[in-house]
């Protein structure tokens, strides 16, 4: 940790412990991101130039179907991808202006946790089966803080009763497998929190979950966010969640962004004729007699993406020149982007 | 109203719990505990509920899977519940089932054909010995998938062919009825449409009457005639699909449908959120009277004791099933009758054919699974065939349908 120089965005207190300061409001900065996989049928290319921003006590979507890249996003910002056999050739991951690609690894074991935490989908392979909850939570603050087992374990129950588990300090010592589903999501809640992040990535946290849990859990992540003023960036395929949740919108097809926007835009006129196509094939609560308009095809293999535009044997739209040349993510409207050739139809329409 | 062609009465399912040295019984998951329904010929019943409130027991107990505890499943008259051998293999002949996880619930080592095809080694009589590979072509041409592919395994498809496969076997037999669990649960957005659109395209052309075994809300509304929601192995409410969306009576159905999140931020902050308290009770020990008590904000003395019953109460308009003392309809989602607006074809598919069949045969698509179709122009005469209803286009139930 000698690495720290000029007036860059980190102080260092006595303790020795590390302050990081977002520039106006900027907490993530994901530059030209690329992520391929090293497979023995040859390289995927997970990821292929994905940017974009996070500011303080916002709440981005990241909305992709499987395959898309959402999910290896949110682990090369969080770096705990496998190396090999990812890699990332290119690209800039900048955490309130320092690149934690470029930055020493024990620096980065510092940011995460600390500064940006993760909630995983499945919380019962996510957490350890053999240990307590609590013992869990209050790993954070030993390893963190270095703080000794009864203060730490008092931490864990004040966290415990913030995500409303019921009679914590009693279930402080239960075992994962002695909760339910809901439960065990609000425990990787508690350990996400643990450390006041700044960030908060949370990858498709209610996918496995029942309705009226996944309401529970929704409206306790807003609360939290609210209440601390994290960045959340919320992985998910579910429009539904993403219309009452976030407050932009980045859509993801065969590891590359396709269209950006604040979420009443999105959902009012898509830009993009994959985001149009995905949003007339959910079936909606508050609708009867509705023709479900299904996209052809099926997304791409990674190993072989189609010249062009990714999106283009799949695409009604798709003329000559989406086979050939790939359209760069552009503005088309104030405050938003697509990467289609004909945005500007697509918009109209 | 068309004649019943399936009906279940007070059935049962308890599963024992057994523990200690000597393994004995120390009480009982009580699954499914008393479930009681019509389902009429050509219509479509959706069950919905969350996870261990039965629903899947219930379609393994429709289709004999399971044996239920007490109770009986009649089809067209003939108890299926407590028939054996030939008997039950007859009538099994008439209601088959399609599971949600299309990775699992195939052969791996079995081919496309086999597996279509080996209903027809328990049923011979159904097609002869020398038109089976024709038939089961027929069958993949039906679903929407290359006939050319009968010898491909499982493997080589991806998981919305692979649902394709898993209906085609369902359908193999010409049933009547055909029990879905989940069947579009473990499928992406994308795909899930396309699946959809496929089965109920099925339903009017062969009049299959469905349970369509579900969790997801909009998808259920969106394709059935009657919902049925469940509650800890009984029925909470049971109707027409716009009387259990559009004014339920049970306290249940109005938590679950204003926890479903709308697809529409300018709804944000307008609906009514109603927020549950705690998680639902074990189904080894459920509460006394009305099994929803212990959650219900409308919850009084009564409650605990009487278990409400199914019975017809008012929803303000007429009136349908609810098992509730305290029915009362509720507006939770105000819903837009969107039947007359035409999705724009410029962004979407309205065939319903598999679209991967399509691309492949116009030879524009990147095989999902890196193995190049061996498209021949033999198999291209057969892809385009069309495979479309009269009006060449899916998602409309026809209207004599609506009201059943």
């Amino acid at each position: 940790m000698s690495t720290t120089t000029s007036a860059a965005p980190q102080t260092r207190s006595g303790d020795g412990k590390i302050t990081y300061t977002p520039v106006d409001g900027r907490l993530l900065d994901v530059e030209d991101l690329h992520v391929e996989f090293h497979t023995e049928d040859g390289v995927a290319k997970a990821i292929n130039g994905v940017s974009f921003h996070l500011d303080q006590g916002e709440s981005l979507a990241i909305l992709g179907e499987s395959g898309s890249g959402k999910s290896v996003t949110a682990q090369a910002i969080m770096g705990i991808l496998d190396m090999p056999p990812a890699k990332i050739p290119e690209g800039a991951i900048k955490y309130c202006g320092l690149d934690l690609l470029t930055m020493p690894d024990d620096q980065r074991r510092w940011v995460r946790g600390a500064e940006i935490a993760m909630i995983f989908q499945d919380a019962l392979s996510s957490l350890n089966p053999v240990f307590p909850v609590g013992w869990q939570i209050a790993e954070m603050f030993r390893q963190h803080r270095g703080m000794n087992k009864s203060d730490s374990l008092a931490q864990a129950v004040r966290l415990m009763e913030r995500v409303s588990i019921p009679a914590a300090k009693d279930r402080v010592k239960a075992y994962p497998h002695q909760f339910s589903g809901g439960m065990r999501q609000r425990i990787m809640i508690a350990m996400a929190i643990a450390l006041d992040p700044a960030v908060l990535i949370a990858d498709e946290p209610t996918t496995a979950l029942d309705v009226t849990v996944q309401a529970q859990i929704m409206a306790l992540l807003q609360e939290l966010q609210q209440e601390r003023q994290m960045g959340l960036i919320l992985i998910t395929h579910d429009l539904g969640v993403v219309a009452d949740v976030a407050d932009r919108i980045a859509v993801m097809y065969a590891g590359r962004l396709v269209e950006t926007a604040n979420v009443y835009d999105l959902y009012a006129k898509p830009a993009h004729p994959y985001t149009r196509g995905l949003l007339e094939s959910i079936p909606r609560l508050d609708q009867k007699g509705q023709t479900l308009a299904a996209i052809g095809g099926l997304p791409p293999n990674l190993l072989r993406i189609p010249p062009g535009c990714a999106f283009n044997p799949r695409c009604r739209m798709a003329q000559d020149i989406c086979r050939t040349d790939r359209p760069e993510l552009r503005e088309v409207a104030p405050g938003r982007k697509s990467a289609c050739h004909f945005a500007e139809e697509v918009l109209d329409a | 109203m068309p004649e019943v062609i399936l009906q279940a009465r007070d059935l049962v399912k308890h599963y024992p719990i057994r523990r200690g040295i000597l393994r004995t019984v120390q009480g009982h998951v009580k699954a499914v505990d008393g479930v009681n329904f019509d389902l009429h010929k050509g219509e479509t019943l959706g069950v919905v509920g969350e996870s261990g409130c039965g629903k899947s027991t219930l379609g393994r107990l429709l289709v004999r899977l399971e044996a239920p505890t007490s109770g009986t499943v009649e089809f067209e008259g003939a108890d299926m519940a407590n028939a054996s051998g030939k008997e039950l293999r007859a009538l099994r002949r008439n209601i088959q089932i399609v599971f949600q996880d299309p990775y699992t619930s195939l052969n791996p080592r079995m081919t496309v054909g086999d597996i279509i095809g080996e209903p027809f080694e328990i049923h011979p009589e159904v097609v002869p010995k020398g038109g089976r590979r024709k038939r089961v072509q027929e069958l993949l041409d039906l679903v929407g998938l290359n006939p050319e592919h009968i010898n491909r395994y499982p493997h080589q498809f991806s998981g919305g062919q692979r649902q394709r496969i898993g209906i085609a076997r369902g359908i193999a037999l010409d049933p009547k009825v055909l029990i879905c669990d989940e069947p579009v649960s473990a499928l992406d957005v994308s795909v899930q449409a396309q699946v959809v659109n496929l089965m109920e395209k099925l339903q009017n052309e062969l009049g299959l009457a469905y349970v369509f075994i579900a969790h997801d809300l909009s998808v259920v509304r969106h394709i059935s005639d009657r919902v049925s929601v469940m509650y800890l192995g009984k029925m909470a409410e049971l109707g027409h699909e716009e009387e259990v969306y559009e004014r339920p009576t049970h306290p249940y159905t109005q938590a679950l449908l204003s926890a479903v999140p709308v697809p529409d931020p300018t709804l944000r902050g307008k609906r009514q959120h109603i927020v549950l308290q705690g998680d639902v009770p074990s189904p080894a020990n459920p509460p006394s009277g009305c099994r929803f008590h212990t959650r219900c904000w409308k919850a009084r003395e009564k409650c605990k004791t009487d278990v409400p019953e199914l019975i017809l109460r008012p929803d303000g308009v007429g009136e349908h099933f609810s098992a509730c003392h305290f029915a009362e309809p509720q507006v939770i989602v105000p819903t837009t009758d969107v039947s007359d607006v035409e999705p724009d074809e410029r962004f979407a598919e309205v065939d319903h054919r598999d679209p991967a069949t399509i691309a492949e045969a116009e030879g524009t698509l990147q095989d999902a699974d890196g193995l190049r179709p061996e498209t021949t122009t033999e198999a291209q005469a057969n892809l385009f065939a069309p495979i479309q209803d009269d009006e060449g286009h899916p998602g409309r139930v026809p209207d004599e349908r609506r009201d059943v």
